[in-house]
């Protein structure tokens, strides 16, 4: 099998797994517990809190530990939302936001908050000077991307933190979970109030995110019960969970640099075999995106097709992101780049890994030549 | 760095007689042994005096140690400067400054033990009196009433300036005369009386009684986070804990007594186990934390109950304490913040809802009769458990398991 849709999720770190493993069998008693063995688990967790917060520079962040990153976008801004609109009722966000967030504000603007959606020019990046403009006195949220899933388009959100902290107002979230483990990521530098990441993104396990949340920062909850997770999220917290999840944001985060070093090898090699092909069109920008995702639209060539002729070689290649693959839509991302209806309509993601050999891409390279040919 | 030494004065010991070379030996030793950390003081003792040398390190690091030795009246930072008169008017100066913030009554006096300097003490005393007045502000000279006296003395050698007293802690050297044992229950009240017969020189060690599974490590831990804070008070760091397994004997009681008797009869078992231990090894006294009348179980009529088993003096530094005054001190000493964790101990666990006030004592005899407690107390012993604890390090029996490998 060729795997390239690590974007969409990745295999389990056989350590992460033994980690999991031993916690769940040695540390399962509740955090919440009075008695000794929950204060054990308890102790554990912390240590996974705190190791999480020093590896995104975060000294001053706490983390609450959620069942995906979706969970945890949606906690960020409804929570901000809902928790602060007596100062306003204004929002800010892009057109090119994952569905978690994207769906989570369009759900808001129905109940009445509005809503700006930043646009993006063509290579996916918005302009900061559009979001100085759209700040205003009722401002409350400003949620952006790091890294694009779709296309891997890196935002501004250094600059972005640079202007929103001078809001005092403003809350800023930034969806991580494209970031973590592939580019540099400090919360101290982006100035971020809330970070969503998750676990199965980085050879994690799923069902398992996080929310890194400023300290003395207030939310609404989104669910409601027990006094966990500083009362921002009830339900007995998932120990062994979150010690995996803090152990593989520490293996990635050791190889960020080495990694990230041979993935543009790869990436490299993989744009010079896509751009033999007229009919296909290479849609990830080359400056300020992560070499961890190519995407490119066919032209006269159905997206399904592509990944189903590729499928029978036993190469796995998305079609949009995993999250919005199933509605049979134009890419939104793309056509908020500018691309047409129907380069947008089929669109192909290759995403790498520091697991995908050249060996790998040596094979794609003969399969693309020939599935190209049959489907002419 | 202006100061070169510190001036330590004892308190009352000096009253003490023929003991007294006794007592200041004790006590040098005493601080010798506890700045051993600063190996670059030199220490200088004659009569009433004790001169610790700082050779660059900071004072406050020796006054921080200074602070948690009794016996100490008072100590003074001496600056050291040439023998000539603008050294000395300098000098005079800047330690004015560093130490006289707020409006000030002062007086100079001079000691000229080097007779051949050039000027008598009166002209010294006026020379900088008037030098110090011009260059410093919030100084106002009263030569009868001083607040602070600004002191010289002229050696040949070098000349000494001093002036404030920071008072030392009192009371007099720990370990002069015998030991005591402290009942260290874990609560607010025993911890301060532990300091304080440590302040009249007592040297304690702590019997505490556990009653596993009904009180928990916790609990244990907190005993000797709370000992080791009494260890920084004790002339050679260290104290002794002795833990009493009080299971077995505790629930006997509530088997066989009264429950409205159970605490009253519990105190008196735990004097009895206390009188052992101090008879075993060479305590002259016990020492607790009870205070008159603060629980049930403290009423004049329970004290005398309580105290009818043993004609060993037991010494209640806090009878007379309000508990304000009691957490006053206890924060002085750095336990209430670990007294107040909340973890139950022998004397809240099994508490009835009415102990009684007014105990009868032929009842609290009969009531013993009820069961064999000389073989509990026996067992109890047998499996004495003893702790050394030594200041500032501490002893964790909470196991904190190594979890980096599974992060």
């Amino acid at each position: 099998m060729i795997y390239f849709d690590y974007t969409a999720t990745t295999p389990v770190n056989e350590e992460v797994l033994a980690s999991y493993i031993q916690t769940t069998k040695t540390y399962w008693g509740n955090p919440s517990s009075l008695h000794k063995f929950g204060v054990r688990a308890d102790n554990l967790l912390n240590l996974a809190r705190k190791q999480m917060c020093e590896l995104l520079d975060a000294n001053n962040h706490d983390v609450i530990f959620t069942s995906s990153a979706t969970e945890a976008s949606n906690l960020a801004i409804k929570g901000v939302a809902y928790r602060y609109q007596e100062r306003g009722k204004h929002l800010i966000t892009t057109v090119v936001e994952h569905p978690s967030v994207y769906n989570t504000f369009f759900s808001l603007e129905k109940e009445g908050f509005e809503v700006t959606f930043l646009e993006v020019d063509n290579t996916g990046r918005i302009n900061i000077e559009d979001l100085k403009k759209a700040i205003r006195k009722d401002t409350i949220l400003v949620s952006m991307m790091h890294v694009n899933n779709e296309v891997g388009t890196i935002m501004p959100v250094i600059e972005a933190g640079e202007i929103i902290k001078n809001y005092y107002k403003i809350i800023y979230h930034v969806d991580i979970v494209q970031s973590l483990g592939k580019i540099p990521v400090s919360l101290r530098e982006i100035n971020a109030d809330l970070a969503s990441i998750s676990a199965h993104k980085i050879y994690g396990l799923k069902g398992s995110g996080a929310l890194f949340i400023r300290k003395g920062l207030e939310l609404e909850p989104q669910t409601l019960g027990g006094s966990q997770e500083f009362n921002l999220r009830a339900g007995t917290v998932d120990v062994p969970s979150a010690v995996a999840l803090a152990k593989a944001m520490r293996l990635i985060l050791t190889d960020l640099e080495k990694n990230y070093d041979y993935v543009r090898v790869l990436n490299n090699k993989m744009r010079s075999i896509l751009s033999k092909y007229e009919k296909i069109v290479i849609n990830s920008p080359v400056e300020h995106c992560s070499p961890y995702i190519i995407n490119f639209s066919l032209k006269g060539i159905k997206g399904e097709t592509f990944v189903h002729a590729l499928e029978k070689h036993d190469i796995y290649v998305s079609t949009k992101s995993a999250c919005s693959s199933k509605n049979n839509k134009a890419s939104r991302v793309l056509l908020a780049m500018g691309r047409s209806q129907e380069l947008a309509s089929n669109e192909i993601r290759i995403s790498l890994s520091h697991l995908t050999t050249l060996e790998e891409i040596d094979i794609f390279d003969n399969v693309l030549q020939e599935v190209m040919q049959e489907l002419a | 760095m202006i100061y070169d030494r510190i001036l330590v004065r004892y308190g009352e010991l000096t009253i003490k007689g023929k003991n007294k070379k006794q007592f200041i030996n004790h006590l040098n030793h005493t601080i010798i042994n506890k700045l051993k950390k600063f190996p670059e003081l030199e220490f200088i003792g004659h009569h009433e005096r004790f001169y610790i040398i700082l050779n660059g390190r900071n004072h406050h690091d020796v006054i921080e140690v200074l602070d948690k030795i009794f016996g100490l009246h008072s100590y003074s930072l001496a600056a050291k400067c040439e023998t000539n008169l603008d050294d000395i008017k300098q000098l005079s100066v800047k330690v004015i400054k560093e130490e006289i913030k707020t409006p000030t009554r002062f007086k100079v006096e001079t000691k000229r033990a080097f007779k051949r300097f050039p000027l008598t003490s009166l002209e010294v005393s006026k020379e900088v009196a008037s030098h110090v007045l011009k260059n410093c502000d919030n100084l106002i000279v009263d030569v009868n009433h001083p607040e602070v006296t600004l002191n010289i003395e002229i050696r040949e050698e070098a000349t000494y300036i001093t002036t404030k007293e920071y008072p030392g802690l009192g009371g007099l050297p720990v370990g002069m005369d015998g030991k005591g044992l402290l009942m260290l229950s874990g609560g607010i009240d025993s911890p301060v009386a532990g300091y304080l017969v440590q302040k009249r020189g007592v040297a304690i060690d702590v019997v505490h009684f556990s009653s596993p599974p009904y009180t928990s490590p916790q609990a244990k831990q907190k005993v000797l986070d709370l000992a080791e804070r009494l260890a920084r008070y004790s002339h050679n760091d260290r104290i002794t804990v002795y833990n009493v397994p009080f299971t077995k004997l505790q629930k006997a009681i509530y088997q066989y007594c009264p429950s409205n008797y159970g605490i009253t009869i519990m105190r008196r078992m735990m004097y009895r186990i206390a009188e052992r231990i101090a008879l075993k090894y060479n305590y002259l006294i016990i020492a607790n934390g009870e205070s008159i009348g603060q629980v049930a179980s403290q009423t004049l009529q329970n004290l005398r109950a309580i105290n009818e088993v043993t004609n060993m003096p037991i010494i209640r530094p806090c009878a007379t304490l309000d508990k304000l005054e009691i957490i006053n001190i206890a924060n002085k000493i750095d336990t209430y913040d670990i007294s107040i964790l909340p973890y139950e101990d022998c004397c809240t666990i099994f508490v009835p809802d009415f102990p009684v006030i007014k105990p009868d004592l032929d009842k609290c005899r009969a009531y013993e009769k009820n069961f064999n407690y000389e073989e509990l107390i026996e067992e109890a012993l047998n499996n004495l458990e003893i702790i050394k604890i030594k200041a500032y390090e501490r002893v964790n029996i909470l196991e904190d398991e190594d979890l980096s490998n599974l992060l």
